[in-house]
């Protein structure tokens, strides 16, 4: 393999009790590409990318990112579940947006955003606050950051979480919904953010129900039912043209 | 009322003649009842202060003892017990309630059992059994390496501080596990994603936050501290109490300096209760009124 993809998951399984909720999932990311996951809520799309970072431990199955085992190391035929530390370091190159923000409401835009460099990258206080400035900007919160997250929309606080996550440089970003917690005139300026985002060549897997964006940004579209991966193709293939009539029953209920 | 919901100024109907009073001044409510219950009650305060003013206490043995000595080292020792019991317990309180959450079910036994036992026994039962520690081990310390005698290590102040402390976090830990509980999972969650550890989240992140909640009653329980502290009387560490007992044992103005030793248990809970605000007001950033708060200085740019 000369590049090897982001992300590779191969017969994923995750149980909650005696609910499964991911059933046999493997799909494999490429470098650059920007992987749109849809489908009903309850599918298991949330839980798949929270088992990607590892806020969820998969049962069974394994997840590599870029090439490295997520959570365990490999001796002989067993995997070894990995220290909290270990854990940690891998997470630090896998930025995550959540549904709801969860910005720290302790801490202004600004201190959000230099936390995850300056605590868990150990990396000099000027360098980071000289970024997150950037980043800011980027996102187009300069103005804003002093106010702490009470003080902000919905819309700026995702924006300013986006931040926080690119501040962090990762070779790969996790949205989990990012969008569906936002009163309708604000749904905009966050896809336009990630738009700009994809567009820098960075590589996401995007949990949405904003089947336009999917559409329009996405290399790739996977819709996931019951804990499967039912289809995946093109947007143009999973969106337009759906082959399975669970997608197609999908496609039609979202788009009334 | 108005049943018709377009009402604009273009509707007739608001021409109508008994609709044009906006013009009228408008009277606030009397609240007659209050004056009268100010009244009575006013007039039931008097006749309490005159009661203690006629009354078989005299005023000036109170003045005289008020900054006695024996009485000023007295304070001295009740604020200092007060605060090292409450590092103590508050220290004891935040490790013993993140070993209560903790995964490990080593760690959350051993928190669950001092929770039950600390609190399971009276405050003064355990101030004397560590009184008396030296009627169980004669000898402290690691054998072969160090020891000494009992008796010379628990001294009243040891036993106190002991006492107190270990009690007192028995109870911050439940308060400490209700503020970490208070903060959403999706904090820990977005601090777990940007690379922290559980220790670094709790310190970072959770704490923090639960600060708002948990001042308030550990606020409460700092209070309670200085008054347990004359518990400590029991078993001989002078403090206020003990020495206005050991001035009145001698002069028999007993009234007079029980009055001096609450109304300086009044000043110290008073000043505390100030403090409180204050602490109250700093954790509250980024909560609620925040909209009214100055803009944090940038320190380092």
């Amino acid at each position: 393999m000369s590049t090897p993809p982001m992300v590779v998951a191969v017969n994923v399984h995750k149980y909650f009790g005696s609910l499964c909720a991911l059933k046999n999932v493997s799909i494999d990311v490429a470098k650059g590409e920007v992987l749109c996951v849809i489908g009903p809520s309850g599918s298991g799309k949330s839980t798949f990318l929270r088992c990607i970072n590892q806020l969820e431990k998969t049962d069974q199955g394994a997840i590599w990112i870029d090439g490295e085992l997520a959570g365990f190391r490999r001796v002989g035929d067993a995997l070894y579940e990995l220290s909290d530390k270990d854990i940690a370091l891998q997470r630090i190159t896998i930025g995550m947006v959540f549904q709801r923000f969860n910005l720290f409401g302790h801490m202004t835009a600004l201190e959000n955003i230099i936390e995850g460099p300056i605590t868990a990258q150990k990396r000099p206080r000027a360098e980071a606050v000289e970024e997150a400035l950037t980043l800011l900007n980027r996102v187009g919160l300069s103005a804003k950051r002093d106010a702490y997250p009470a003080q902000l929309s919905g819309g700026q606080q995702q924006r300013v979480a986006i931040a926080r996550a690119l501040a962090m440089r990762p070779k790969l970003m996790l949205f989990d919904e990012p969008t569906s917690a936002l009163d309708p005139e604000l749904v905009g300026e966050v896809l336009a953010a990630m738009r700009d985002l994809a567009q820098s060549g960075m590589t996401m897997v995007v949990v949405t129900h904003e089947l336009g964006f999917a559409r329009e940004v996405a290399s790739r579209v996977v819709f996931m039912d019951e804990g499967a991966i039912v289809e995946s193709g093109s947007p143009q293939e999973i969106l337009v043209r759906p082959q399975h009539p669970r997608t197609k029953d999908f496609i039609a209920a979202v788009l009334k | 009322m108005m049943s018709n919901p377009t009402t604009t100024d273009s509707n007739p109907d608001l021409q109508r003649p008994e609709f044009s009073i906006a013009h009228l001044r408008h009277v606030p409510r009397h609240y007659y009842r209050r004056w009268v219950a100010a009244g009575l009650i006013l007039a039931a305060f008097g006749f309490i202060v005159h009661a203690f003013a006629t009354g078989q206490i005299e005023w000036d043995v109170v003045a005289k003892f008020f900054t006695a000595r024996a009485i000023m080292e007295g304070l001295v020792n009740t604020v200092i017990m007060t605060v090292l019991a409450m590092v103590l317990g508050i220290t004891l309180g935040v490790v013993f309630a993140i070993m209560f959450m903790s995964p490990n079910p080593v760690l959350k036994s051993v928190a669950c059992f001092y929770i039950w036992f600390f609190r399971g026994t009276p405050l003064l039962l355990q101030l004397l059994l560590w009184f008396n520690l030296a009627l169980v081990f004669p000898m402290i310390g690691i054998p072969g390496v160090f020891e000494y005698r009992t008796v010379a290590v628990i001294t009243p102040f040891m036993a106190t501080l002991l006492g107190l402390g270990i009690n007192q976090g028995a109870y911050t830990a439940e308060v400490v596990r209700s503020g970490i509980l208070s903060v959403d999972i999706g904090q820990t969650e977005a601090a777990k994603a940007i690379g922290m550890t559980r220790l670094t989240t709790l310190r970072r992140i959770v704490l923090p936050q639960a600060m708002r909640v948990i001042i308030p009653p550990v606020g409460n329980e700092v209070i309670s501290m200085v008054k347990l502290t004359s518990m400590a009387s029991v078993i001989q560490y002078a403090e206020i109490l003990r020495n206005a007992q050991s001035i009145y044992y001698a002069n028999a103005r007993v009234i007079e300096l029980l009055i001096v030793a609450a109304l300086w248990y009044l000043v110290v809970v008073t000043v505390l209760s100030v403090g409180q605000y204050f602490l109250e007001k700093h954790f509250a950033k980024g909560v609620g009124g925040a909209k009214e708060r100055p803009r944090p200085v940038e320190r380092s740019l």
